[in-house]
């Protein structure tokens, strides 16, 4: 029986290799999306290890998350007199003040942002005497050129950070405060690299520690950090322990272990999220690679039925069968997988380049292929080869002995009826879980809508040779109309094994399931910002940094003075916990901001006093608060109670909570306006306010002035740039089912290898013999992109639904795009009938007809 | 009485393999097939009779030598002209496998003509199904037919176009004695009755008692020809042919 399989194996390596290339493809993306993330951590690890020093002392932090660290600036500071103090402790051996500044920018030479919105630009300070190193006991700052600056209007530059943004040593650089003044012009005297592998692309600027404490601390003399350097021999927490007893209250004294423990699971809750995102892409291609699997083993299956047959007369049990498919399977699953593995490899770097491109410089760190990788890709791969093909073998083990001496033989095959029921079951039970997330007050709505779609789509994938029939029966009236005999047999051909044929679709279907309901979403959300900004945006203008980062409340004061400017009302994003809840709220000045926008109060007024905040209606409602409540607002600082004052309808502009801006203060978080709304005095021309603006911005290149239009379409771009990354990835699963159709296409032409031969002899041409492949290839495409779209809509409109409340108000159909869907399927149709069809054309009429 | 050629193969040959392995299927055969005539194509296993067939109905090129088909030497047109022409001027029937298990026996039948996007000459048509006598089971599929049904469903569609002539290669060896007579005798009454020229290969004696002519083939070359035959004068024929070349 083995050899029986590997001569299998080997006489249909084409068809085996196209199968395959499913499981490559699927593992490919699976392991290089492994091998990436696991690159980024290490190159976050060797940061996170390499930047401690053996003790720090920082002001206390409560359980601070992720997002409201990046959302939140730091204001809380430690006095420089406490240095001396720790310096004086026997386990001691020297102790620093560290300066860490964000919020800055480094303009170019071309006057552009450095890093933008990608990686993070870092102010330090040079340190009074020479800098403590790290808790390795290395120095962290390799210097390359020049020296660390000395006096304020001299800056060192990181060397990458210097060489993208065209500087060199003498150089005047501009660099962007989130303080004043906005715009600083500082000597380039040092160039260094960073001990510890690369920076992920971060900027950093070193200024002298006057300078950064002018800048980031509020002129005061303190620092963010103590970093302490322990004695030769003392551990890390006995330093730690006795620096603790003369440190001020409110903070807190840490060994560098547990700093760099801290830092690595932040950046694991942020890689967590990335590594998600590409493994469901993954999954996706994956599950659409196990279709064409199956298609493919059925396939293979049937065409050698009449072989198998002869071997269960010969005396073959069916274990042995069944066995020697699966054997098959096993042997593709491994390949497949090892040429995944391969190809993960090639995709990690490629994703390595691109990511480089948005900032995130990984060139310090090589590819981490870790054994865990390894073993899942090839345990996946394995396993969803095989079980593709375990029910095709089971049918091949169904082939009766006698099937040997038939001529025609039809395989056993499960009946359509039981498909039928456990597709309704399916469908039932996904259309109930959608329609309960998308209508019903259910908790995770998002859960049960995502349940919803898998269980349609499994439907549609089960029933899909009953539903193929009817729209198959249209092509082939249309087909008929048009192409003549050519189109029929093209149609017959389609519909002669439907299971087939909608298998092939179904591959196409989830592919297109998805990026319908994904553009659904995409207009949707674009229609949703459009009309909240016609809602909302009640100010003729507003100001904003260009990466969303609070900028220096100078600016405000500025334009307030620009002629023509009537009111401007300052806000700044933050973010915090309400009873437990994460949420994202603005900061204003109460009678400003009413100046500017108009908020709907469905109880209750806008908040003013200190310690007080407003609800939007959603955000009231799921923490089950209202006016007249108190809530506990907990900051990485701590948390403070603030009384409920009102509940407003939601807003996109406000977002989840309207807090005064003392609360800022109060919560220890650094002052700087994230937005600043500005209305117009009547009569003046908007031109001229704008360009008065603009003038009074100045050469700041990280504050944009926007109006309606350009607001919006700032917001939709951002949209718009995560729905083109996702049709790239959905687009993956796509390539699987155009794989999946060339697959079944070859494998017809050579299974009706007499038939193409028959017609040939009795008058059809080579040019309509193509046709009639691609025509077929046609309708199964078309079928799949019927398929997929319809499923698409109903997903896009179940979604839209279930985040009504969370910023998707509206529900908007991209008709010209579906259409545009259906018109690439066509072509995709076209394109993978071109290889069959061509090997059909040039089948030799007479070994056709002989049957060799 | 003067017959006119409809085909005619001149000199042909053809080799299979290299070396030690080379088969001469073809050596120099010339036949001359007359038209409204019925003739039958015998010889040993291995003689070459397919292959002569395969070259003469445009399905396959000889190594040297020329065919004509009317005034036609197939020589010289390219694949699209070759197309055109089987299915214009030829018509064939397999042993086997015969027919598009996707279309219906009518479908079958006119599938030539729908290729070429022609309609049937209806009163041909309504000959052609008489004579075959399948008018009760055009609507069925080729599954839901006997070997013998789909065999005249195969003459029938070898004949609708009304080509110059028809070649069958053993049309009759899949088939029992019984449904062979029904093919055979429909492939005389075409002869008979419309004038068909056809050329059939057949091992069976009774089966080229149906015909004008027997053309005896041995080692890729013509060595026989009988008219008029019976079984008997078939058989004492063909002892005597293989006696002659030592089979
Ligand atoms: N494609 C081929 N490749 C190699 N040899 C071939 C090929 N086709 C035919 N032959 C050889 O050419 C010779 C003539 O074959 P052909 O099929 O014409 O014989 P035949 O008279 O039709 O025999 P049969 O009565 O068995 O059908 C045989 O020896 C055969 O082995
Ligand atoms: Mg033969």
């Amino acid at each position: 029986m083995r050899r029986v399989t590997w001569r299998n194996l080997v006489a249909r390596k084409v068809r085996l290799f196209l199968s395959a290339f499913a499981i490559v493809l699927g593992i490919a993306f699976l392991s290089g999306s492994l091998v990436f993330t696991d690159t980024i951590g290490e190159s976050f690890d060797q940061i996170a290890y390499g930047t401690v020093t053996d003790v720090a002392v920082r002001p206390e932090t409560g359980n601070g998350d992720a997002i409201a660290m990046s959302v939140n600036r730091e204001a809380r500071s430690i006095p420089a007199s406490v240095i001396d103090e720790i310096s004086a402790l026997p386990g001691v051996e020297r102790a620093q003040g560290a300066v860490n500044g964000g919020g800055l920018f480094v303009v170019k030479k071309n006057n552009r942002l450095l890093g933008g919105t990608g990686a993070p630009t870092i102010a330090l300070n040079a340190g009074r005497g020479e800098p403590i190193p790290n808790a390795a006991g290395d120095q962290m700052l390799k210097w390359e050129q020049g020296t660390a600056p000395v006096k304020d209007g001299e800056i060192a530059l990181d060397a990458r950070s210097a060489e993208v943004a065209g500087y060199a040593l003498g150089d005047t650089v501009k660099i962007a405060l989130p303080s004043d003044p906005p715009i600083l012009k500082a000597k380039l005297v040092g160039i260094f690299g960073f001990t510890s592998g690369g920076l992920a692309g971060a900027t950093l600027v070193l200024f002298d520690d006057d300078s950064a404490q002018k800048y980031f601390l509020d002129g005061k003399d303190a620092y963010s950090v103590i970093q302490v350097e322990a004695k030769v021999g003392a551990t890390q927490r006995e330093v730690a322990d006795q620096v603790a007893k003369v440190i001020p209250e409110g903070t807190e004294s840490v060994t560098g272990d547990s700093v760099a423990e801290e830092s690595k699971d932040l950046f694991d809750q942020l890689l967590g999220f990335l590594n998600t995102f590409l493994l469901v892409f993954a999954g996706i291609a994956l599950v659409v690679g196990t279709f064409l699997i199956v298609n493919t083993f059925s396939i293979l299956v049937a065409q050698r039925s009449r072989e198998l047959a002869l071997l269960r007369a010969l005396g073959a049990s069916r274990r042995q069968v069944s066995s020697s498919v699966l054997t098959e399977a096993f042997v593709i699953g491994m390949i497949g997988s090892t040429l995944g593995l391969a190809l993960g490899f090639g995709l990690a770097m490629l994703l390595k380049v691109l990511f480089s491109q948005f900032g995130l410089d990984l060139s310090g760190t090589s590819l981490v292929f870790q054994t865990r990788t390894i073993v899942l890709a090839y345990a996946v791969g394995v396993l969803v080869t095989m079980l593709a093909a375990w029910i095709p073998a089971r049918r091949a083990a169904k082939v009766p002995p006698v099937a040997a001496m038939r001529d025609e033989i039809a395989m056993p095959e499960s009946s359509l009826r039981w498909r039928l029921l456990i597709a309704l079951l399916f469908g039932f039970a996904g259309a109930g879980a959608m329609a309960a997330g998308s209508w019903l007050d259910v908790p995770r709505p998002i859960v049960w809508v995502g349940a919803g779609i898998f269980g349609v789509l499994m439907a549609v994938a089960l029933g899909s040779p009953i539903i193929a029939t009817p729209v198959l029966a249209v092509f082939g009236a249309i087909y008929r109309v048009i192409y003549r005999s050519v189109g029929k047999l093209a149609a017959q051909n389609a519909r002669r094994n439907p299971r087939r044929t909608a298998a092939t679709a179904s591959a196409l279907m989830i592919g297109l399931a998805l990026v319908t309901t994904m553009s659904i979403l995409g207009a949707s959300i674009n229609t949703s910002i459009d009309k909240g900004v016609e809602r909302e945006f009640s100010a003729d203008f507003i100001v904003q940094n260009v990466s969303g980062q609070p900028f220096s409340p100078e600016i405000s004061q500025k334009i307030t003075a620009v002629p023509g400017v009537d009111a401007v009302s300052p806000a700044q994003s933050i973010v915090f916990k309400a009873d437990g809840t994460q949420v994202f709220a603005s900061a204003t000045d109460a009678e400003q901001f009413a100046e500017v926008f108009e908020l709907s109060f469905a109880s209750g007024e806008a908040p003013t006093a200190d310690n007080t905040i407003a609800l939007s209606e959603s955000m009231a409602e799921s923490i089950d608060r209202t006016t007249g409540d108190v809530v506990e607002l907990t900051f990485s600082s701590g948390s403070y109670d603030a009384t409920v004052t009102g509940v407003y309808a939601d807003s996109n502009v406000v977002g989840q909570a309207l807090v005064p801006l003392s609360t800022v203060t109060t919560a220890g978080i650094k002052r700087g306006d994230t937005s600043l709304a500005i209305n117009a005095v009547d009569g003046t021309g908007t031109r001229t306010v704008r360009a008065n603006l603009e003038r009074a911005v100045g050469d700041n290149p990280t504050i944009v002035v926007q109006d309606k239009e350009s607001y919006a379409e700032a917001q939709r771009s951002q949209v718009n740039t995560l729905l083109y990354l996702i049709y790239a990835l959905l687009g993956l699963a796509i390539v699987i089912a155009v794989l999946g159709i060339i697959n079944t296409l070859a494998l017809s032409v050579i299974e009706r290898t007499r038939e193409i031969g028959l017609l040939r002899a009795v008058g059809l041409t080579r040019p309509q013999l193509r046709r009639m492949v691609r025509l077929e290839s046609v309708a199964i495409a078309i079928l799949g992109a019927v398929l997929g779209i319809g499923a698409g809509l109903l997903f896009g409109v179940a979604l839209q639904r279930s985040f009504q409340n969370d910023g998707i108000s509206d529900l908007a159909i991209p008709t010209g795009s579906l259409a545009v869907f259906v018109l690439v399927s066509a072509l995709v149709g076209v394109l993978a009938a071109v290889l069959p069809a061509r090997r059909a054309a040039k089948l030799d009429v007479l070994r056709a007809i002989t049957g060799e | 009485m003067e017959k006119t050629v409809a085909a005619h193969a001149h000199e042909l040959t053809k080799t299979y393999g290299k070396g030690d392995a080379q088969v001469r299927a073809l050596d120099g055969v010339s036949i001359e097939i007359y038209e409204g005539e019925f003739t039958a194509v015998m010889g040993p296993s291995g003689s070459g009779k397919s292959t002569l067939m395969h070259c003469m109905a445009a399905l396959d090129t000889p190594d040297s030598g020329r065919v004509t088909i009317g005034s036609t030497t197939l020589a010289k047109l390219d694949d699209k002209a070759l197309t055109v022409m089987r299915r214009e001027k030829l018509g064939f029937i397999f042993q086997a496998f015969n027919l598009v298990p996707t279309l219906t026996a009518e479908e079958n039948i006119l599938l030539p003509l729908s290729i070429a996007g022609k309609k049937p000459d209806p009163k041909w048509y309504a000959n052609v199904i008489e004579a075959v006598g399948l008018a009760d089971r055009l609507k069925h599929r080729p599954n839901e037919m006997s070997g013998g049904q789909a065999q005249r469903v195969a003459c029938a569609r070898a004949l609708v176009s009304r080509p110059k002539i028809v070649f069958a290669d053993e049309p009759t060896g899949n088939l029992d004695s019984t449904s062979g007579a029904e093919v055979l005798s429909f492939l005389r009454r075409s002869v008979d009755e419309f004038g068909q020229t056809i050329v059939m290969v057949t091992h069976d004696p009774v089966a080229a008692s149906y015909t004008d002519r027997v053309v005896y083939l041995a080692d890729g070359r013509v060595v026989s020809e009988l008219r008029h035959p019976t079984a008997e004068k078939v058989l004492e024929r063909m002892s005597v042919v293989q006696r002659r070349i030592g089979v």
